[in-house]
């Protein structure tokens, strides 16, 4: 492995009229990894993918292949390969002649060309499909083709945009493990585009978070999940609860936030915050724990009295939602780990509970 | 259609009526019955007149004159009823005919070319741009299409002749003038002029069924522009360039208002010929001219299955 | 074009290509309008002009036109092309748009071949149709020569009838195409709402295909009013229409009456466009 990233970006504008659709992005992406640029819809996913296969070119900003600048290269030379959203396919050619185009452009000779395109289609596991024309394969076939299409010219990094959007759910799931199967195979830097935090988690090295045209956050997923350096990444990636408050005290990585309504609570801080100054504790429902007034909670953590509202069984979990007080009511789940059909062994509403927040388990998370 | 027996157990109906079977089919039928000779009558009310006024006035002149290619023309441009395949070699043998259709196939091919040439670019133009704008441009292509041919080619005369726009203007800036009217130029362009529009609409039509996200995916591969459009915009797009080539090639051939009034009827093409054998030669000679317009009607028919069969095989 | 002057910053490659592309395309398509309209509109321009020769700007007058209305020979064209144009019309309207609601409707042996029957009008070249039209109306009128002794001569008559199987195939595509648009749910929502076939056709059917009709008929009329060819082999010595006389003047010599004439003909042409094309907005 050499030093120099398979990608780097480095402060890359992209404007389409004034508002900028992709705002001072840098990264740097190894070689062989799967990444991820996650995000909501129009936060400039797809346009930082399209000026890496160079289909849009930067306003301002450089960008670089294993360290070549790629500014004046147009995409048909570029060392990198597109599965396309739509799949892209050319519905006058047949699946093989699909695969080959790329090989043909490269003007490698027939006998070359032929080995190296069922190999391709082995690998997607469509060899017995090559003559078929694209209106003639279902959603996955087709999104196999894509793939073998571009990985058949061993480019140095893939670009995948949403390739799954178009699937139904299970063989969404299939085809993640397959990808990631296929890319521990080929061993090629996967870029992926997804707006589904799910798949983005399961599949991926690092992940970018992206919002705005910004890029928010770069990490592995549980970085990504357990310390989120923001607010909006923590929205994002799963389900939080926020509790706004002001910071009194920070010490040794922890700070306490006093809320309007009297609650005092401690966190985990990865920057050290100003006593005073406006702060959010974010804390995961999976992550709060309940217990009944008779039952002891964890040592040296305050126990806050409260009701339980609502409560919805959804099989692996019990999603509670408690109140503290008149305004504030926050979401605790719980997991099922004991079969049983006894009512009370679950909670019901109206019943009085403890609820405790462990520092550890919370992030302080500046406004 | 079919009318289907309901089964037993779904209709309360067929149950509470306590016929049989046998009896409720045959009262089905007899209504099927007459519902189907009415149809039929409205059918025959519907179709029959336009029909009649086509074999009558469409088919059967057809027919008469492949007859009349088949007999001999009298010295007085009579016709003697008598058979003869003389007319078809005369047309295959004598240089004027043979020269006639091959100048008529040559200019047809070459008017066919030059639409293309000129009208995909402006096709794709028209896709690129945002939908009002692209209606209004379309329709300044209609409109041509609608108007006056004749009035179209002539206005081409006023600018061409030799004390006309172009030459006068040559002469107030000190040139010499040049002869553009009457020459096969001007031939050519008046076709072009008068074809154009059948080109384009077909084009468009087709290339704005195309996804230009192909053109990215064959950039992504490897290929250049160039090659993106030979091996995916063009094949893709090829109904449309067959149409409009069909569209195109098809008039021109039979034209001859075109080579008469900007090519002065110095050479003779096709239409040329089959309009004086029928109108102005002293003595006409029908037959021979009718054998000349079918044997267009067999070169056109051979064009169209030719052309669809190429795009066909590209299509596969 | 916005965008372009916003992508200052872009690298020198894409600007150049950009703008490459981007502008040849345009220069071509403007080179191609002015191409198309040009001629047009010289020939209105030289339609005011007081040269004697109509090919030089020598002033404005308003001459041929009054010219052109006191031309009997022109106006009795005018007439004829009128009152041919608007009979083929009514005629081949209602046959095409009868023979239209058959091939939409019903499923009958032999279809195929009337398809093509109504097809080929379209695509047979012009003079052959004429052609055999003459040969055909030469052939009847020696019939009834020999049959009758009365002698017939080609007039309004034999052209009107030929328009017909002309324009009848280009009603027959139009009215097709939207009988396809409509919704035949209509009709079942009519007939259950106690309609008999003859009322849903009049209150519901009918109306709603009306702009395709009318579509129709207007394309009809253009192509009537200029159809030169047909109208050359087939109108008789005594019966001028109005392509059939341009072209014989045309052929002479170009005068600004002409071209007074000629620009009159294109504006009838341009209001029936912009007429069939609002129609169709309106649907
Ligand atoms: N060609 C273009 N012209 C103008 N604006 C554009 C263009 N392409 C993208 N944009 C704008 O740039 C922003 C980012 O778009 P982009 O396609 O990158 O979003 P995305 O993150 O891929 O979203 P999605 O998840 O919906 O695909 C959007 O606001 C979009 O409207
Ligand atoms: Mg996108």
């Amino acid at each position: 492995m050499s030093d120099t990233p398979a990608i780097e970006l480095r402060d890359v504008i992209k404007r389409f009229g004034e508002t900028p659709a992709v705002d001072r992005v840098s990264l740097q992406i190894g070689d062989g990894e799967f990444f991820s640029l996650l995000g909501p819809s129009g936060c400039g996913k797809t346009t930082t993918l399209r000026m890496i296969a160079g289909f849009e070119y930067p306003s301002s900003g450089e960008m670089l292949i294993h360290g070549r600048s790629m500014a004046t290269i147009p995409p048909h030379r570029r060392p990198v390969n597109t599965v396309f959203q739509s799949y892209a396919l050319f519905p006058h050619m047949s699946v093989e002649q699909n695969v080959a185009f790329g090989l043909q452009m490269q003007r490698l000779p027939k006998q070359e060309i032929a080995p190296r395109v069922s190999e391709a289609l082995e690998l997607v596991r469509l060899g017995h499909l090559a003559q078929r024309r694209p209106n003639q394969l279902s959603g996955g076939q087709q999104q196999r083709v894509a793939l073998a299409r571009a990985l058949v010219n061993q480019p140095e990094v893939l670009l995948l945009d949403e390739p799954l959007g178009a699937l139904d759910q299970k063989l969404r799931k299939e085809m993640q493990l397959e990808l990631k199967s296929l890319q521990h195979r080929v061993g090629i830097t996967f870029i992926f585009v997804t707006h589904d935090q799910e798949e983005a988690l399961t599949m991926s090295d690092r992940i970018a978070v992206m919002n705005q045209g910004k890029v928010l956050q770069v990490g592995s997923p549980t970085e990504i999940y357990e310390r989120p350096t923001c607010r909006f990444v923590a929205d994002f990636i799963g389900e939080t609860n926020f509790i706004d408050g002001e910071v009194v005290e920070s010490d040794g990585g922890y700070s306490s936030i006093v809320t309007p309504d009297g609650l005092r609570l401690r966190g985990l801080a990865p920057r050290t915050l100003p006593a005073g100054s406006a702060a959010t504790l974010s804390i995961r429902p999976e992550k709060l724990r309940l217990t009944t007034l008779e039952q002891a909670g964890p040592e040296q953590v305050a126990a806050l009295p409260v009701s339980v509202e609502l409560v919805s069984y959804i099989g692996s979990d019990t999603r509670i939602t408690v109140r503290l007080n008149e305004q504030r009511t926050l979401d605790v789940w719980e997991q099922n780990r004991r079969s049983t059909l006894d009512r009370n062994a679950y909670w019901q509403p109206g019943e009085q509970a403890l609820l405790f927040c462990p520092p550890d388990n919370a992030l302080v998370l500046a406004e | 259609m079919r009318l289907y027996w309901p089964s037993e157990q779904g209709s309360a109906a067929s149950s509470s009526c306590k016929r049989t079977k046998e009896e409720c089919r045959l009262a089905f039928d007899l209504i099927e019955r007459t519902r189907v000779q009415r149809d039929r009558r409205n059918l025959m009310a519907l179709l029959l007149p336009g029909l009649l006024w086509l074999l009558l006035f469409f088919a059967l002149p057809l027919l008469i004159i492949l007859l009349y290619s088949f007999i001999v023309s009298g010295p007085r441009g009579n016709l003697i009823w008598q058979a003869t395949v003389g007319n078809y070699t005369d047309l295959f043998t004598r240089a004027i005919y043979l020269n006639a259709y091959l100048r008529s196939i040559w200019i047809s091919l070459l008017t066919t070319l030059i639409c293309l040439l000129l009208g995909y670019p402006l096709a794709l133009f028209i896709v690129r741009q945002p939908p009002h704008v692209r209606t209004l441009l379309l329709f300044l292509v209609l409109i041509p299409f609608w108007t006056n041919f004749l009035v179209r080619i002539y206005a081409w005369q006023i600018i061409l002749a030799n004390n006309g726009l172009i030459n006068s203007s040559l002469r107030a800036l000190g040139f010499a003038p040049i002869q553009l009217l009457n020459t096969e130029g001007a031939t050519l362009i008046g076709l072009v002029y008068g074809d154009l529009p059948f080109m384009v609409l077909p084009l468009y039509a087709a290339i704005d069924r195309f996804d230009f996200t192909l053109m990215e995916a064959a950039a992504d591969l490897g290929a250049s522009r160039r090659q993106a459009f030979l091996r995916v915009m063009v094949p893709l797009t090829m109904p449309g360039i067959v149409a409009g080539s069909v569209l195109v090639f098809i008039p021109t051939l039979g034209q001859f208002v075109v080579s008469e009034l900007l090519g002065g009827a110095k050479v003779d093409y096709l239409g040329n010929l089959i309009q004086r054998l029928f109108l102005r030669s002293n003595p006409p000679n029908w037959p021979l001219g009718s054998a000349m317009a079918i044997v267009m009607m067999l070169l056109l028919l051979a064009f169209i299955l030719w052309y669809f069969r190429i795009s066909r095989e590209e299509d596969r | 074009m916005s965008q372009t002057a916003n992508r200052v910053t872009t690298p020198a490659i894409e600007r150049g290509r950009l703008t490459w592309s981007g502008v040849s395309l345009s220069l071509h398509a403007v080179l191609i309008y002015l191409f198309l309209y040009l001629p047009i509109l010289v020939l209105i321009i030289f339609s005011f002009t007081r040269d004697a020769f109509g090919v030089r700007w020598t002033g404005f007058t308003l001459d041929w036109y009054v010219r052109l209305f006191n031309d009997e020979r022109l106006m009795g064209a005018s007439v004829n092309t009128l009152l041919v144009a608007s009979v083929s019309t009514l005629v081949s309207t209602i046959l095409g748009t009868l023979m239209a609601m058959a091939m939409e409707r019903y499923q009958f042996r032999g279809r195929e071949g009337v398809e093509a029957l109504i097809y080929l009008p379209v695509v047979v070249p012009e003079i052959v149709m004429a052609v055999a039209l003459l040969a055909f109306s030469a052939l009847v009128f020696d019939l009834i020569n020999a049959l009758t002794g009365q002698v017939l001569r080609r007039n309004l008559t034999t052209v009107t009838i030929a328009h017909i199987a002309f324009n009848m195939s280009f009603v027959v595509v139009v009215v097709r195409t939207s009988l396809r648009h409509f919704d035949r749910r209509l009709e079942e929502a009519a007939a259950d709402l106690g309609a008999d076939s003859w009322q849903t056709f009049w209150r519901v059917t009918f109306p709603l295909i009306l702009p395709g009709i009318i579509g129709g008929a207007l394309m009809a009329f253009t192509l009537s009013l200029d159809d030169f060819v047909i109208s050359l082999f087939l109108s008789g010595p005594g019966t001028s229409l109005l392509p059939v006389e341009v072209y014989s003047r045309v052929r002479r010599a170009i005068t600004p009456e002409i071209n007074a004439i000629s620009t009159l003909m294109l504006l009838l042409s341009i209001t029936l466009v912009l007429l069939s094309q609002l129609l169709q907005r309106r649907r």
